[in-house]
């Protein structure tokens, strides 16, 4: 599939909603997407089944504050020099890379590298939606290691990371992201095309334009975008449940910091007495209650959108008043296993209550 | 006394204040040259209130002059652009992503320079004298005038842009440097958009600027002259002269504000209804509720803090669509009645029944049902007491969906009828405790603009594992009540309207991103500087 200038705002759109709330607003990626695809033409996405089992495949994406990724722009030179500097490690050309999380600005992320070196990108990422550290990719679930893994930053400035632990690359690369400025590019999970078609979420880029071309397309034609992004979401097989929440205002918001991430709560009342919701996030949204009655839990997708764009609005963008509808979509059945949930389920977060699916919380008549 | 005037593309309005509230108003066509149209209004709030010139001590005006040259993109400076952030950034060069037309207007004099902060107060890159210089210098060799100039984290630390404007004006004496700390907040590729903006107004803005004080010295007037901007607040017309993007969204706020000056109402919604559209717009605290969707003008993506207003089809031209065999129903059925969206718009004097034309709008309607008094009513086409309840009971509806989309909480809440159009409303909204039609509601514009007052701003990055949240706030607090006196505003006056804190999850700490915005009701005396270009120097908490 080749992806030309169209295809990038309906990719950024996509990005934005399957972050949950988390991973930024893509604009800037889109824009350097952008300028990425003029000066080079376009980029090729290419499925899983089509790489070579032994093909090596680089995930790749930004790690810091969203809020400092808006001020402190990209130099350009970044992904290219973490990407030559894994070639030179590795001592052997990269295939094809990926994005480490499709959701936020980090969807839109490898797509620079792919047009500037002419390889493709692979139709899957590592998250299937935004979640707020490195080791919470399926990649670390499943036991692939995020080594060796580079790490640049605007000035120039290149570390090599070497750990043997997942948890404490994070945390070695978290506190890299600090002293570079609060943002830097990271390449990790280096792995082989067998792994990629055993292990990455697979079709979670095409999903995502496929649903912001859906949105485009309704409104332009004047017709209901919530209702054409929950049609086309099911439609990709690898979101397939799709509902809103709740259409209100926001009437309280309330933030505070807890072990180095942004947690709060924000409450929304319904319109003509619909009730209340509260949804908790750290950084992405994770639990969403209706009146107290749980109604969508991490790692399924909840996402808090304005009633009259469907834009999606990111958490440190939320504020008091604004009118909003509340979107949860199923998250990718890896995502639900039993063996995922520890890593990036309620009790990850510590939220004290197991996962249970949106479609199994919400049945047709309360839907 | 204080003269409020606003500069619409149709009508000139103007309102004489007093201590005791609105003395006298007037309603004037706008001219080509700007300057004789205002004189005019002056001249008729004067005379009708038996004012004499000497007596008014400052004028402000709210224009649209800015927001349509933008749209229009007419009358545009070419523009000389200066971004302190190299290496970063250069991925993203200013003036990605702007509409061809608009750049092939201002040019593409780009210069990408080392320099700008990171977020922890660090430079980047050192500031490159040589290279501003040079930049200077080339601008100056091609002809151009008008400088932007954007620095990495500006918003937290300005010095580098004061330098290099300093720089500028050096190697290029003729040269007017628009600096993106003055303009806008966090948002590097928004903030640098709006000072680019702001530039390319440059000419124009002297221009109108100068002809309202061609309009003062023709009425031999010895007032200070201010222009409203986007908050509600004022800025000096030298200021504005520099700074006309600060400008472009006065217009509803200053409806918005003058709508709770007549009324004394400080929370609430405000409708103003036009010929084509009603503007619902929240009033907080006295002021416009501002939007969270980034404003885009002239298609141009930037950050303004603009007011958050729902714009409905439906105003006095609005078309009722309604077959003419239906005028008598007894039973319309409901499928067979559609109020707008379009309208006549300023045709409304000649194709309006009641004005003797042949369409049927909503001040037909609202002319025959008694609601507005008007016209010729015996012009309007008979219609039976059900179609012409069913036509008034869409138009109610439509408000009041409006109404409930707009309210931030759910129980009833006053509502202000402004605007010309604004018979279309009711005495009773579902969602309103109580409509409130103020005196002057026609000149409500022109009311904001008289009674704005001096506004202040202050954003900062502050660890709170360093510093206490109670201290960081209250030096915060101290220091935009520093600015706003220092701009003009009366000290007891000076109130903090909004604060922000964002959280920036990703750094170590407590790091909060904190913004901090106060008022303060203008001070009367004369002979101040009220000029509020002055920026204190922000100092980095950490």
């Amino acid at each position: 599939m080749r992806i030309e200038q169209p295809s990038l705002a309906d990719l950024a759109y996509g990005a934005a909603f399957l972050g949950s709330g988390g991973g930024g607003d893509p604009y800037y990626s889109l824009l350097l997407a952008e300028a990425a695809i003029r000066r080079c033409g376009h980029f090729d996405l290419i499925a899983p089944q089509d790489l070579a089992d032994d093909a090596l495949v680089a995930p790749c994406g930004w790690i810091g504050a969203p809020t400092v990724s808006i001020e402190k722009l990209p130099n350009g030179g970044e992904t290219i020099a973490g990407l030559r500097r894994l070639e030179t490690i590795l001592n052997r050309k990269i295939d094809a890379v990926l994005p480490i999380e499709i959701g936020g600005g980090n969807g839109l992320a490898p797509l620079i590298a792919a047009a500037e070196m002419g390889i493709p990108v692979v139709d899957c990422d590592g998250m299937g939606r935004a979640f707020p550290e490195s080791q919470m990719a399926i990649f670390n679930i499943r036991g692939l290691s995020a080594c060796p893994s580079v790490v640049t930053a605007a000035c120039g400035s290149l570390s090599v990371i070497e750990t043997n632990d997942n948890l404490a690359h994070e945390r070695i690369a978290r506190s890299l992201s600090v002293a570079l400025g609060g943002i830097a590019h990271m390449v990790e999970y280096p792995m082989s095309g067998a792994d990629v078609k055993a292990h990455a979420i697979p079709g979670s880029v095409s999903s995502a334009i496929a649903i912001g071309k859906a949105v485009r397309h309704a409104r332009s034609d004047g017709h209901d975008p919530f209702v054409a992004l929950a049609n086309a979401l099911e439609a990709t097989g690898v979101y397939p449940h799709c509902l809103t929440l709740i259409d209100g205002k926001i009437t309280d918001l309330e933030r505070e910091t807890q072990g180095g991430f942004s947690v709060g709560t924000v409450t929304i009342e319904g319109f003509g007495n619909t009730g209340k919701m509260e949804i908790i996030f750290q950084n992405e949204n994770l639990i969403a209650r209706h009146d107290g009655k749980i109604r969508a839990l991490v790692p399924d997708i909840i996402t808090i959108m304005d009633r009259e764009t469907a834009d999606t609005i990111t958490t440190e963008r939320l504020k008091y008043g604004q009118r909003v509808k509340v979107v949860a979509a199923a998250a990718p059945a890896m995502l639900r296993e039993a063996s995922a949930l520890p890593f990036i389920g309620p009790q990850a977060f510590g939220l004290g209550v197991e996962f249970e699916a949106v479609e199994d919380l919400n049945t047709r008549e309360t839907a | 006394m204080r003269i409020g005037v606003d500069v619409g593309g149709t009508n000139t309005d103007a309102v004489l204040i007093d201590t005791t509230g609105v003395a006298s108003s007037t309603k004037q066509p706008t001219t080509e040259d700007v300057s004789s149209g205002v004189a005019a209004a002056i001249r008729e709030v004067l005379a009708q209130s038996g004012t004499a010139p000497s007596e008014v001590t400052s004028v402000m005006i709210g224009t649209t002059h800015f927001t349509n040259a933008l749209v229009e993109r007419a009358r545009l400076d070419r523009v000389g652009i200066i971004r302190l952030a190299s290496p970063s950034g250069e991925a993203l060069p200013p003036l990605t992503s702007w509409p061809e037309a608009l750049v092939s207007q201002i040019g593409d004099f780009v210069f990408l320079v080392p320099g700008g902060y990171e977020v922890d107060g660090r430079e980047i890159a050192p500031f490159d004298e040589k290279k501003v210089r040079s930049a200077a210098r080339s601008c100056r060799e091609s002809g151009i005038l008008s400088i932007a100039v954007s620095s990495a984290f500006a918003p937290l630390n300005a010095e580098m842009e004061t330098r290099a404007e300093r720089v500028i004006l050096e190697e290029h004496p003729k040269a007017t440097v628009s600096l993106s700390h003055a303009v806008g907040r966090l948002g590097l590729i928004e903030r640098e958009n709006g000072t680019i903006l702001n530039a390319a107004l440059n000419s124009l803005a002297g221009h109108v600027i100068a002809s309202f004080e061609q309009a003062m010295s023709e009425l031999g007037l010895d007032a200070d002259l201010y222009i409203s901007q986007n908050d509600g607040t004022l800025i000096a017309a030298s200021h504005a002269a520099r700074y006309p993007v600060m400008t472009i969204g006065s217009g509803p706020t200053n409806s918005m504000r003058g709508a709770a000056y007549l009324t004394g109402i400080s929370d609430g919604i405000v409708m103003d209804v036009g010929g084509t559209t009603c503007d619902i717009g929240v009033l907080a605290n006295g002021f416009p509720r501002e939007s969270s969707i980034s404003v885009n003008i002239g298609g141009v993506r930037t950050n303004f803090r603009m007011p958050d207003t729902l714009a409905l089809g439906l105003g006095g031209g609005t078309r009722i669509h309604l077959d003419p065999a239906l005028y008598q129903a007894d039973d319309l059925p409901g499928a067979a009645l559609q109020v707008g969206p379009d309208s006549v718009g300023y045709r409304i004097g000649r194709d309006s029944f009641v004005f003797g034309g042949a369409t049927l709008t909503a001040s037909d309607v609202a002319v025959a049902n008694g609601h507005a008094n008007f016209g010729d009513s015996s012009l309007v086409p008979s219609l039976s007491p059900a179609t012409s309840k069913a036509v008034w009971n869409k138009m109610q509806q439509l408000l009041e969906t409006g109404l409930d989309r707009m309210k931030t909480a759910a129980g009833d809440i006053p509502v202000i009828a402004v605007g010309g159009g604004s018979f279309l409303i009711g005495e009773t909204l579902k969602g309103a405790s109580r409509i409130v039609r103020p005196p002057h509601a026609d000149v409500a514009n022109a009311v904001g603009a008289a009674i704005a007052q001096i506004g202040a701003q202050v954003e900062q990055i502050v660890d709170y594992s360093v510093t206490p949240r109670e201290v960081a706030l209250q030096e915060i607090r101290d220091e935009v009540a520093r600015k706003v006196a220092m701009a003009g505003g009366l000290a007891e006056t000076v109130e903090i309207v909004d604060m922000e804190e964002v959280l920036l999850s990703y750094l170590p700490g407590r790091s909060t991103q904190i913004r901090i915005k106060a008022v303060g009701d203008f001070a009367a005396s004369r002979g101040q500087d009220h000029d509020t270009s002055e920026k204190p120097e922000l100092r980095h908490a950490h």
